[in-house]
């Protein structure tokens, strides 16, 4: 949690998640992203809050930026004087901190100095230029109309180079988001991604809800990861309570996180089969995630398990009757898609639509900075149930998936492997979980205290920052998805492939719009 | 082959019988015909389009073309292109950045035509309300006919206020 060789005081966060906390100076800001990267370390996520109204902080903003290095999370907070509202910039160093960036002077007006990219990102035309809603004097009543802006793609040239613009609205069930292409022919010469049609003003969202009530927003930040984002709220908030979290508690997140795992990579299965024109694996595997959905939905009161995590410990307990019925399933599950996998290893027109399809090689991984499932299945180790378990994780002993070929099969090898393990995790947690109380009351959190989560969710890591203000209200939390990380690579492992391909390699991905744009 | 084949017949039919309309979800008096949305209710061409969701109601509208709905098997399905839909299935609050599209949207799907909103975003505003970001119920961008509460609604909800739309009042009938 400290980034080495950094000459700076670090606090550390109390709470379940190995993290600490420093304020640096501007030149200390760019060292720490420099030092970080040398020692291997990730950019996680990067954000900013308005400090203007603060005795202690008058007249300045912060920005933040969290690193996973080698023994948990660094988070370095730098202040930034309102007369001279920049940072250094980070995409230099790590690239994902482009758009992060973009949509941090979109929401608050801080601009990255030095940053070769600044195109507005989540500001579309839906507030008007030089108005920041996450400024506290910020007014939404005086808005003027809702105005589209063009936004400057960038033009390949050539020969038979001609342009095919995709959505916002996608001819499917999908959520929307814009994208470029500049093709040949069939063959992908570039995909230039424009996201930020579902930004919802999430972060600013939360500053009406209290410390204690903010889980169920953080719960909809991207709903395919509703438990993720919960926990990773409650963590953060529990860590800026001082509070812990019972035994049985933990027990049962550990649970909720796996079966929502599993309901995902049921359906991501299926409809990676789909789009590989097999559509008898789609009806497979939906049939088998409704099971999936039915019974988590009779257990915990919802088939996707929202408002279960609360801080403080879960909402919803498991039954004996139910306990038994969860293993049975999983057995049963895990019988099924044994047979299934076979038939996807044995299909040779599935094969060749996946193989060397939508590639993101290691070392492209390791230096854009991919995260979670795509990039276990790009060669990179990183998965913080195994890496820094937090209970029950440690006495379950994750096994980490991972494959080195970067391709559609290796992301189809990832979720085979994590679901046979996600099985196992979810029968020893059935039937290994302690009795006990389910959770604990919380005091008002105290105006200035400051606490992250950090789970790793199916898609990869949900981070959450949050901080307390007056009459234990949220003063200002921002929801980071691992999509941020995902969508730029995205645009490169499209690049050669056929134009039909995409929604294949698209799907493999499966990335959030929801949590990106949020 | 043998194997497709094989789990094929192990599975067997997992088809359930459909759920009932529900009244209590329509917003507007029917503006078809009886007739008409009883020719549409035997055929019925959906354009789903998210406008701001949180995603969750996409998992249960996916969940809806599995094979325990036979979604098909009822006449209905989902279409690519408004152009093609009878309906739009909308959900989410609507995000400001999805006004225009959710307009253009809707122009394209030719008359007659049915608007569903989908869960408690797009029937009040949800949890995200109206904000800088947000222009809340589906009802404030385009005019809508029936709204389905939950959060998300359930598949079988869903499917209830699909066919409550196609369904003439009973006090019309």
């Amino acid at each position: 949690m400290r980034i080495p060789g950094l000459n700076v005081q670090w606090k550390p966060l109390a709470g379940e998640v190995p993290a600490a906390l420093a304020g640096a100076g501007e030149w200390q800001w760019t060292e720490a992203a420099r030092l970080a990267r040398e020692g291997g370390g990730r950019l996680v996520a990067l954000w900013g809050a308005d400090r203007r109204d603060l005795a202690e902080d008058a007249d300045a903003y912060a920005v933040y930026a969290a690193y996973a290095v080698r023994d948990g999370l660094a988070v370095v907070e730098l202040l930034v004087p309102d007369t001279a509202p920049a940072y250094p910039d980070l995409s230099g160093i790590f690239p994902a901190a482009n758009r992060m960036q973009r949509a941090l002077f979109d929401l608050l007006g801080l601009a990255a100095t030095g940053a070769a990219d600044t195109r507005p990102w989540l500001r579309h035309g839906a507030w008007p230029e030089g108005a920041y809603p996450l400024r506290r004097d910020f007014d939404a009543s005086g808005l003027p109309a809702n105005a589209l802006t063009d936004y400057a793609f960038v033009r390949v040239e050539g020969d038979g180079v001609h342009e095919i613009p995709v959505g916002p609205i996608h001819a499917g069930i999908i959520e929307p988001g814009h994208f470029r292409f500049s093709v040949v022919g069939e063959k992908v010469l570039r995909l230039e991604e424009r996201l930020g049609y579902v930004h919802k003003g999430i972060d600013k969202r939360f500053e009406s809800f209290t410390v204690a009530e903010g889980y169920r927003l953080a719960g909809r930040v991207s709903g395919d990861s509703t438990v993720a984002f919960a926990w990773a709220y409650a963590q953060a908030a529990e860590s800026l309570l001082g509070v812990h979290p019972p035994k049985r508690a933990r027990w049962m997140r550990a649970l909720l996180l796996e079966r929502e795992r599993v309901a995902n990579h049921l359906g991501d299965l299926g409809a990676l089969g789909n789009d590989a024109a097999l559509a008898f694996a789609l009806a497979q595997f939906m049939r088998l995630k409704e099971d999936w959905l039915r019974l988590s939905g009779e257990a915990f009161g919802h088939r996707l398990l929202m408002d279960c995590v609360v801080p403080g410990g879960v909402a919803a307990d498991l039954s004996p009757a139910h306990a038994e019925r969860m293993v049975t399933q999983a057995n049963a599950v895990e019988a099924e898609v044994r047979e299934l996998r076979t038939i996807f290893d044995e299909h040779a027109g599935l094969q060749d639509r996946f193989l060397t399809t939508g590639c993101v090689t290691p070392e492209l991984a390791r230096r854009l900075g991919l995260a979670g499932l795509a990039a276990r299945a790009s060669g990179q180790s990183s998965d913080l149930r195994a890496d820094f378990p937090a209970a029950p994780y440690g006495e379950l002993a994750v096994r980490k998936a991972y494959h080195p070929a970067g391709d559609v099969v290796a992301r189809v090898h990832v979720r085979f492997e994590e679901l046979f393990e996600s099985l196992r995790l979810v029968r020893a947690v059935v039937m290994g979980a302690p009795d006990g109380e389910l959770r604990v009351d919380l005091p008002q959190a105290r105006p200035g205290a400051f606490g992250v989560g950090w789970v790793e969710g199916w898609r990869g890591e949900a981070f959450v920052a949050l901080e307390a203000g007056e009459g234990g209200r949220i003063r200002r939390c921002h929801a980071h998805d691992p999509s941020w990380q995902n969508w730029p690579l995205l645009e490169h492992a499209v690049i050669g492939n056929i134009v039909p391909d995409f929604p294949l390699v698209n799907k493999s991905f499966n990335l959030s719009y929801s949590g990106q744009d949020c | 082959m043998i194997r497709i084949l094989r789990q094929i017949a192990r599975t067997g039919i997992v088809s359930e019988t459909p759920p009932e309309a529900e009244e209590a979800f329509r917003t507007r008096a029917p503006e078809i015909q009886a007739e008409v949305l009883r020719l549409l209710g035997r055929a019925l061409a959906i354009r789903q389009v998210d406008a701001g969701s949180c995603n969750g109601c996409e998992l249960e509208i996916h969940a809806l073309n599995n094979p325990y709905y036979n979604l098909e098997g009822l006449g209905i399905r989902f279409v690519a292109s408004p152009r093609h839909a009878d309906m739009l299935l909308v959900t989410g609050p609507v995000a400001k950045n999805m006004e225009h599209a959710l307009r253009i949207a809707y122009e394209a799907t030719p008359d007659p035509k049915l608007v569903v909103a989908v869960g408690d975003c797009g029937r009040d505003g949800g949890i995200f309300g109206e904000s800088y970001a947000s222009c809340g119920r589906v009802s404030n961008v385009i005019p809508v006919d029936v709204a389905v509460p939950g959060c998300p609604p359930p598949p079988l909800a869903i499917l209830q206020g699909i066919l409550t739309a196609v369904t003439a009042r009973t006090d019309d009938r």
